[in-house]
C-alpha cells in the first residue's frame, strides 16, 4: 500500500520561547523542528510499513530550507520526499495551503494520507480536513491508534469526553494527535542515506487541478487586519517562606483579603 | 458571490447524546450582541436525531430562530453526513456569520464545511467584534475599506502572538470559537424557538464513516470549565496517589481539581481535567497551581483566571511568571497543612 504523510516545519516552542529586547518574539533564535503532530503521524505510518508493508511518501509545502525536515523523515524510514516551495505559494492561509497540497497529492499515488492534527505555530487543526475535502475523501481527525485492515482502516477517535471507534473505507486521510506513539530516532544510516537521497521539488506548474485564484496569499480568503505579541501577564509577588507554617499562612492571608475564604 | 446576500448570525448549535453542549449557549450569547451590532437576527442550527425537543432551550439562550436538521444519519457525530447538513444549511439560508465551537467536533466540522462552501474559517477565536477591514483605510483609497466585517482574534504559537483576522471577500465569515471564553446570556425562561425544519437529504456513500463502538469516560466530577475554584496538579504532585492531597484542598475550598498535559500523559488523571492549549480554557475566580511548570501551553488555558497562586519548589519556573502569588516550596509538607487552615478559618466564621 502506498501512505502519503504531511509534515510541516515549524519553529520549537517547547525549548523555550525566546523574546526581543522589545518583547516580540525571536523567531530567528528558535529552532526548526518537525511538527509534533505530524510526528507522530509519520511514526504511525512507518509502522504499517513494517507491518503490513508500505510505501511511505513525505510532502511538505513551505521553504527550501524545509527540505530539512523531509530528510529528518526519510532518515526515520520514510522512501520519498517532496518539497512544494514556490514564491507564488507564500503567505497562504489554510484554505490555500489545503488547496496546494491537494494539487500536489493529485500527482500521487495513495492508500492513505496521514497529517498531523495541528502544528504548533498556527494550532489551527484545519490543513488536514481541508485537503480530504479537496480530494473528497473520507476524514477522521484526532486519531489516536491506527488499525489497518484489507481495504480500510480502524481508527480510535479522540472526542472531549469519549472515544469513537470508527471504520473508513480507503483511500481516506488521517489526522494524527502527538499521543498516538512515540516517534522513533533517526538512525546513523538513515542519516547517511537521508543526505544523498533526492528529494524531489515541485513548483506551481507541478500542482494539478488548482486554479491561480486559490493560491498564496491572494489566494487566502483570510487576512490578517493586526498580528502583535501578546501582552503577558505581569508576574506578581513571589515568596520563599522558611517553613510550611510560613507558606500557609502566606496563603490563607490572601484568600482571606481577597474574600476568597 | 453577492456578499449582500449574505445575513445574519448563525451558531452551530453542538449536542451530543441530544444534550445541548455549554458551547452552544456561549455562541448564542456572543452571536446575539455581533446580531445586535448589524441589525440582524442569530439562528441556531441545530444537528442530529431526534433533537427538535431541544430547540426551546436555543431560544431560552438567545436564539431568535433554530433551523432543525433531523436525520437518522444524525445520530452520532460524524465529519460527513454532519458536514453535508451544514453546508447544505449555508448554502440555502446564507448567513453572514457562522460560529462554531472549536471542540473536538467542531475542529473537525468547522474546515470541512469551510472547504466545501469556499471560504475562510478561523480557527479557536478569542474575541469577536464588528469593525472595519483594513482597520485604518488606507490613504486615498478610504472607499475601498469595508465596514462592519467580522473582525476575528486568536492566539498562536502557543498563545505568544495574538492575531486578528478578517474576511473581507468571502461569505459566510467563519469562525471556530474557543470553549469558556464567550459569555451566554441569562436564560430567558419560556421563550418558544421559532423552528424551521430543514433536510437535504442523506444518502450514505464512501464518506460516511462506520462508528463501530463508542467508549465514554467515565467520569462523576464537575466540569473544571464551570469550576469556580480549581486546585491543579502538575507532575511535580509526584504519583497518582498523592492528588489525595490536592483533592482534599479542594473540598475544603469548595473547588475541584484539574491538572497539566503531564499528569494525563503520564495517565494519572483523565484528559477532561485538563488545562491547557490541548485541554480546556479555564477562567475560575481561583487557580492554584501545585507542582505545575508553566509551559506556555499550560499557562494559554489558564492566565485569564481571576487570582492565581502558584506553589512549587523551582524558584526558576515559568508559572511563577504569570502567578499573582507565588510560593517557593514543597507542595508535599504546604498543602495539607493548608486545607486543615482553610478548614479552621471556615470553621470560625
Amino acid at each position: 500500500m502506498k501512505i502519503i504523510v504531511c509534515i510541516k516545519q515549524v519553529p520549537d516552542t517547547k525549548g523555550g520561547v525566546k523574546f526581543n529586547p522589545d518583547g516580540t518574539l525571536d523567531r530567528g533564535a528558535m529552532l526548526a523542528i518537525m511538527n509534533p503532530d505530524d510526528k507522530a503521524g509519520l511514526e504511525a505510518a512507518l509502522r504499517i510499513k513494517e507491518q503490513n508493508g508500505a510505501e511511505v511518501t513525505v510532502i511538505t509545502m513551505g521553504l527550501p530550507k524545509a527540505a530539512d525536515v523531509l530528510r529528518e523523515a526519510l532518515a526515520m524510514g520514510a522512501d520519498k520526499a517532496v518539497l512544494v516551495t514556490d514564491r507564488v505559494l507564500g503567505g497562504a492561509d489554510t484554505w490555500a495551503t489545503s488547496t496546494t497540497l491537494a494539487g500536489a497529492i493529485r500527482n500521487l499515488e495513495y492508500d492513505l494520507i496521514i497529517t498531523g492534527r495541528q502544528a504548533i505555530d498556527g494550532d489551527t487543526a484545519q490543513v488536514g480536513p481541508q485537503i480530504a475535502e479537496h480530494l473528497g475523501l473520507p476524514v477522521i481527525s484526532y486519531a489516536e491508534a491506527i488499525e489497518v485492515k484489507e481495504s480500510s482502516v480502524v481508527v480510535k477517535r479522540q472526542y472531549d469526553d469519549r472515544y469513537h471507534m470508527v471504520e473508513a473505507k480507503m483511500p481516506c486521510l488521517i489526522t494524527a494527535l502527538a499521543e498516538l506513539n512515540d516517534p522513533r530516532y533517526m538512525t546513523p544510516g538513515g542519516i547517511f542515506d537521508a543526505c544523498a537521497a533526492e528529494i524531489t521539488t515541485w513548483g506551481r506548474a507541478d500542482l494539478k487541478d488548482v486554479d491561480d485564484a486559490n493560491l498564496g496569499l491572494k489566494g487566502s480568503p483570510t487576512k490578517i487586519a493586526k498580528a502583535s505579541d501578546k501582552v503577558r501577564k505581569g508576574a506578581g509577588e513571589k515568596v520563599t517562606p522558611d517553613s510550611p507554617e510560613e507558606a500557609v499562612s502566606y496563603i490563607v492571608g490572601k484568600l482571606t483579603e481577597k474574600h476568597v475564604i | 458571490m453577492n456578499l449582500a446576500e449574505y445575513k445574519g448570525v448563525y451558531v452551530f448549535a453542538q449536542q451530543v447524546d441530544n444534550e445541548i453542549s455549554g458551547i452552544a449557549y456561549e455562541l448564542l450569547g456572543k452571536g446575539k450582541e455581533l446580531a445586535a451590532k448589524l441589525n440582524e437576527e442569530v439562528t441556531a442550527v441545530l444537528i442530529g436525531h431526534d433533537v427538535k425537543g431541544l430547540a426551546d432551550k436555543l431560544a431560552e439562550y438567545g436564539a431568535d430562530k433554530v433551523i432543525v436538521v433531523d436525520d437518522p444519519e444524525l445520530k452520532e457525530y460524524r465529519t460527513e453526513p454532519y458536514a453535508h447538513a451544514l453546508s447544505s444549511v449555508i448554502n440555502e439560508f446564507k448567513p453572514e456569520i457562522v460560529l462554531v465551537g472549536a471542540t473536538a467536533i467542531g475542529r473537525d466540522l468547522g474546515p470541512t464545511v469551510s472547504a466545501r462552501v469556499a471560504t475562510g474559517l478561523t480557527a479557536d477565536c478569542t474575541v469577536l467584534e464588528i469593525g472595519d477591514f483594513p482597520l485604518v483605510a488606507i490613504p486615498g483609497k478610504e472607499a475601498e475599506q469595508k465596514h462592519n466585517q467580522l473582525l476575528m482574534t486568536r492566539p498562536a504559537f502557543g498563545g505568544n502572538t495574538i492575531a486578528t483576522i478578517a474576511c473581507p471577500d468571502n461569505r459566510p465569515q467563519m469562525a471556530t470559537v474557543r470553549p469558556g471564553v464567550m459569555q451566554k446570556i441569562e436564560p430567558i425562561v419560556g421563550a418558544k424557538a421559532n423552528v424551521i425544519e430543514y433536510n437535504p437529504g442523506f444518502t450514505p456513500n464512501d464518506r460516511y464513516v462506520e462508528i463501530k463502538e463508542i467508549v465514554k469516560a467515565v467520569s462523576d466530577t464537575v466540569d473544571i470549565m464551570d469550576a469556580k475554584i480549581l486546585v491543579s496538579g502538575g507532575r511535580g504532585v509526584g504519583s497518582p496517589e498523592n492528588f489525595k492531597i490536592l483533592e482534599d484542598l479542594a473540598e475544603a475550598l469548595g473547588g475541584t481539581v484539574s491538572c497539566s498535559r503531564a499528569v494525563v500523559d503520564s495517565g494519572w488523571k483523565p484528559r477532561d481535567l485538563q488545562v491547557g492549549q490541548t485541554g480546556k480554557t479555564v477562567r475560575p475566580n481561583l487557580y492554584i497551581a501545585c507542582g505545575i511548570s508553566g509551559a506556555i501551553q499550560h499557562t494559554a488555558g489558564m492566565e485569564e483566571s481571576d487570582i492565581i497562586i502558584a506553589i512549587n519548589k523551582d524558584e526558576d519556573a515559568p508559572i511563577f511568571s504569570v502567578a499573582d502569588y507565588g510560593i517557593v516550596g514543597d507542595l508535599n509538607k504546604i498543602v495539607p497543612q493548608l486545607t486543615e487552615a482553610i478548614k479552621a478559618a471556615k470553621a470560625n466564621k
